[in-house]
C-alpha cells in the first residue's frame, strides 16, 4: 500500500524524525484553518500518488491564510495524470540551502534491503543515476543487522554528504531504518532531504510503501487506506475476501491460482484481438478450494460489473476437484437467483485436471442455457471473447 | 532420479496438527512420501493417526531430525509464526525447508534468508507462498497434486502453482523428473537459477520448462544464467503480458513497477538466451513436445 505524502509526514513525525509542521485539508476552509495554525506562510501541495505534481501545478506557495485558501481552491479537484486531487497538504515553508536524496527499499534481486543516497536531491533519482552515476551511492543492508550507527556512517561516507550535515544524517539514517522496520515498509523515500537556512536537516517529502502482508502486525494501517480511490467493485470483492482487481475490458474472468488467472487475462486479450478488441474486465483468483459459496461470491462481483458482457470461468483442478467446482457454478447461479439477481450474461466454463470428466458431466446435465462448456483454455477464451463482442 | 527430493527423502511437517498441515500430510502420505513426523511444541510426545499411519509429534525440528533422520521439512504454519518456524529449521540445519505459507511479511522472509546466509546456507529454502516440490513417483513435499503426471524426464520450475499443474497435465504423457514451485513472493529462497542449475546437472532430466510472471527481474537473470550454463533445451512461459502497471496481480511479487518487471522484457531476455517462449500455456506445452519428440 502506497501512502500519501501527508501520511508519510505524520509517520516520520511519530518516529521522531525531523519534519516541518503540516496538516491535510479536504476543503479550502480547512486549508485556511491549517495555514493559520502554521503561521500563515505555507506550501500547498496536491496529495496524489503519482510523480510530477509540481510541473502539473499541484504545488503552490501561499504568503498567508487567504492565499492558502485560494491556492487550495485551485488545486483541489485538479486532475494530475489521471489522479483527481481530493486532499491538499499544507506545510510550513523552509529556506532550502541544499537538497539531498535518501531511501530504503526492498532489493528483490539480492533478497535483502538497499539504501540509496545521493547529494543530488530534489530531482528524480533515476535521472541522477543516468546523468551523474558517481553521485548515487547504493549500500546493501543486512536484514538482520539493520542500520546501526556504524552502518549509518558508512552510508554517509559512501554518499559523500557534506561534513556539516554528517552527524544529522547519521542520526536520520538510523531512525529512518527503525521506522522502516517498525512499520513493515518496503519503501521509504525522502526527496528532498534538505538542509535549511538555520543548518537543520529536514525530511521534506515522503514516499512510503507498506507491506500489506504485514497487516496482521499493524491494525492501525487499515486507517491509511484511501477509500476514495478504491474501485467500488474492488471494495465489494474485498469485503467478500476475494482477490479481485478491476480492469477495463468486457470479459469477466474467474480462475484459481494467481498465475493461471494472469495467464487467462493474456489468452483472453489475444482472443479479443480477433473479436472487436474485447479485453478482460477483471482479475479474480478464487484460490485453491473453490466452494459453491466462494464461486457465488465471485460470480456476484463479476456479474455486477456493468462493463462485463460475458464471463470466463477457467479452473484447473489441482487439489480442487472439478466436480465440486461444477456443482459450485450451478449452485452459485441458483444462489444468485435466490438473492434476487437476474443473471443474463453468458458463462463459458473450462474445467480441466482433477475429476474434469465428472465436472463436465454435471455442467451438461444442468442444461443451464447461460452456461457453455469448452474444454480447452484457448478455445474457451476465444468463445468468451466472441460472446462479449456480440454483447457489446 | 530427481533433484532435491527423492524416494529416500524423510519428510517432517511443521504445523502438521493444523487444518492445512494435516490435510496435506494425508495427501503426501497417499502419494508415497516418506513422512516421518511433525513438529508442534505444545503437542510433543503425542502421535497423530493418518489413515492407519501413526506419526509422532516432536517438540522441535532438531529433535525430529535426531529421532527420525529427517532431511526435509514442509512448513504449513500461519504467516505470523512462519519466520520463527523457518529460523528453527535453519538452526537445526535441515537440508531442505519448503515454506508453503502464503502472506508472509517480506521483512520476515528477508530476515530468515539473511539468517540462512549467516549460518553458511546449510538449508535450501523453497518458497514462501509456493506449492512445494514434487518428484512424481518418488516423493511429494507440499501441495502439488501427486496424480497429475507419472515420472519422466522433464524438469519444471515455476513461480505459479496452478500453471505448474496445467503444464504437468498437458505434458503428462512425457512425465516429469521434478517440479519445483518457487513461489510468487518478492523475496524467495530458491530461484529459477538454482533450479535450472540443478536440472542441468541432473542426469535424469532432458529438458526444462521454466514458468515466470511479471514483477522483479528473476527471469532476466535466469536468461543470463541459461546463456552461460544451461545446454539442455529450455522452454519458457511468462504470465501477465496484459497486466496493468502498478497493480498487484494475486501474488505479492506480481507487480509491474514503473517500466520494470514487464512480461515483454522477460520474454525478450529469455528468447535472446535461446529459450523458446510460448504465448499461451498450451503453446508452451506444444514447444516442449517438439523438443521431446
Amino acid at each position: 500500500m502506497d501512502l500519501f505524502e501527508y501520511q508519510g509526514r505524520d509517520l516520520f513525525e511519530r518516529h521522531g524524525l525531523p519534519v516541518l509542521g503540516g496538516g491535510v485539508a479536504e476543503t479550502p476552509q480547512e486549508a485556511r484553518a491549517i495555514a493559520e495554525r502554521l503561521g500563515g506562510r505555507v506550501v500547498v501541495k496536491a496529495q496524489v500518488k503519482v510523480g510530477g505534481r509540481g510541473k502539473a501545478g499541484g504545488v503552490k506557495l501561499a504568503a498567508d491564510a487567504d492565499e492558502a485558501e485560494a491556492r487550495a481552491t485551485d488545486i483541489l479537484g485538479m486532475d494530475i495524470k489521471g489522479h483527481t486531487v481530493h486532499k491538499v497538504m499544507l506545510a510550513e515553508t523552509a529556506d532550502i540551502k541544499d537538497e539531498f536524496y535518501f531511501s530504503y527499499l526492498l532489493d528483490r534481486s539480492n533478497r535483502t534491503f538497499l539504501c540509496i543516497a545521493s547529494v543530488a536531491g530534489g530531482m528524480e533519482i533515476e535521472t541522477v543515476a543516468e546523468e551523474q552515476p558517481d553521485k548515487v551511492a547504493k549500500i546493501t543492508i543486512d536484514a538482520n543487522e539493520g542500520v546501526t550507527e556504524a552502518k549509518a556512517r558508512e552510508i554517509v561516507a559512501a554518499a559523500q554528504f557534506p561534513a556539516e550535515v554528517a552527524e544529522q544524517i547519521t542520526d536520520i539514517a538510523v531512525k529512518l531504518w527503525q521506522a522502516f522496520v517498525a512499520e513493515d515498509a518496503t519503501l521509504v523515500e525522502v526527496n528532498p532531504l534538505a538542509k535549511v537556512g538555520d543548518g537543520r536537516v529536514l525530511l521534506l517529502d515522503a514516499k512510503i510503501t507498506l507491506d500489506e502482508n504485514a497487516g496482521f502486525r499493524h491494525p492501525d494501517h487499515e486507517a491509511l487506506v484511501d477509500q476514495s480511490a478504491v474501485d467500488p467493485l474492488e471494495q465489494a470483492a474485498k469485503a467478500k475476501n476475494l482477490n479481485y482487481v478491476k480492469l477495463d475490458g468486457e470479459v469477466g474472468i474467474i480462475g484459481n491460482g494467481a498465475g493461471l488467472v494472469m495467464s487467462t487475462l493474456d489468452v483472453v486479450a489475444y482472443a479479443g484481438e480477433k473479436h472487436g478488441g474485447v479485453k478482460p474486465a477483471n482479475f479474480l483468483d478464487i484460490g485453491g478450494g473453490a466452494s459453491a459459496a466462494v464461486m457465488a461470491n465471485g460470480l456476484e462481483v463479476v456479474l455486477s460489473d456493468p462493463a462485463v458482457k460475458s464471463v470466463f470461468v477457467n479452473v484447473f483442478g489441482g487439489i480442487t476437484a472439478c466436480d465440486e467446482v461444477a456443482n459450485g457454478i450451478i449452485q452459485a447461479l441458483a444462489l444468485l437467483g435466490d438473492r434476487g439477481e437476474t443473471v443474463t450474461k453468458p458463462l463459458v466454463v473450462r474445467l480441466d485436471g482433477n475429476n474434469a470428466e465428472a465436472g463436465r458431466a454435471i455442467l451438461d446435465e444442468a442444461k443451464n442455457p447461460l452456461v457453455e462448456r469448452v474444454d480447452t483454455m484457448d478455445g474457451a477464451a476465444e468463445r468468451a471473447a466472441e460472446l462479449a463482442a456480440a454483447g457489446k | 532420479m530427481a533433484i532435491w527430493l527423492t524416494k529416500d527423502s524423510k519428510v517432517i511437517v511443521q504445523g502438521m496438527t493444523g487444518s492445512e498441515g494435516s490435510k496435506h500430510t494425508r495427501r503426501m502420505l497417499a502419494a508415497g512420501t516418506n513422512v516421518v513426523g511433525g513438529v508442534n511444541p505444545r503437542k510433543a510426545g503425542t502421535t497423530v493417526d493418518f489413515d492407519g499411519t501413526a506419526l509422532p509429534v516432536f517438540a522441535s525440528v532438531a529433535e525430529a531430525i535426531k529421532e527420525t533422520g529427517a532431511d526435509v521439512s514442509v512448513i504449513f504454519v500461519p504467516p505470523a509464526f512462519t519466520k520463527a518456524a523457518v529460523l528453527e529449521a535453519i538452526d537445526a540445519e535441515i537440508p531442505l525447508a519448503v515454506v508453503i505459507t502464503e502472506g508472509v511479511p517480506v521483512q520476515d522472509s528477508a530476515a530468515f534468508w539473511a539468517h540462512n546466509i549467516a549460518q553458511g546456507e546449510k538449508t535450501r529454502i523453497i518458497g514462501p507462498n509456493c506449492p512445494g516440490i514434487a518428484s512424481p513417483g518418488a516423493s511429494n513435499a507440499g501441495i502439488i497434486p501427486a496424480d497429475i503426471t507419472p515420472a519422466g524426464r522433464i524438469g519444471l520450475v515455476s513461480k505459479s502453482g496452478t500453471l505448474t499443474y496445467q503444464l504437468m497435465y498437458e505434458l503428462r504423457d512425457f512425465g516429469f523428473s521434478t517440479a519445483v514451485g518457487i513461489g510468487g513472493d518478492p523475496i524467495i529462497g530458491t530461484t529459477h537459477i538454482d533450479a535450472l542449475r540443478a536440472f542441468q546437472d541432473d542426469p535424469d532430466t532432458d529438458a526444462i520448462v521454466m514458468i515466470g510472471e511479471i514483477g522483479g527481474d528473476a527471469e532476466e537473470r535466469a536468461a543470463d544464467f541459461i546463456k552461460s550454463y544451461v545446454t539442455k533445451p529450455v522452454v519458457g512461459y511468462i504470465a501477465g503480458f496484459t497486466a496493468p502497471p502498478g497493480k498487484t496481480m494475486g501474488h505479492a511479487g506480481a507487480i509491474i513497477s514503473g517500466s520494470a518487471g514487464t512480461a515483454d522484457a522477460k520474454k525478450e531476455a529469455l528468447e535472446a538466451a535461446g529459450v523458446k517462449v510460448g504465448k499461451t500455456p498450451s503453446e508452451t506445452a506444444r514447444l516442449m513436445r517438439e523438443v521431446m519428440s
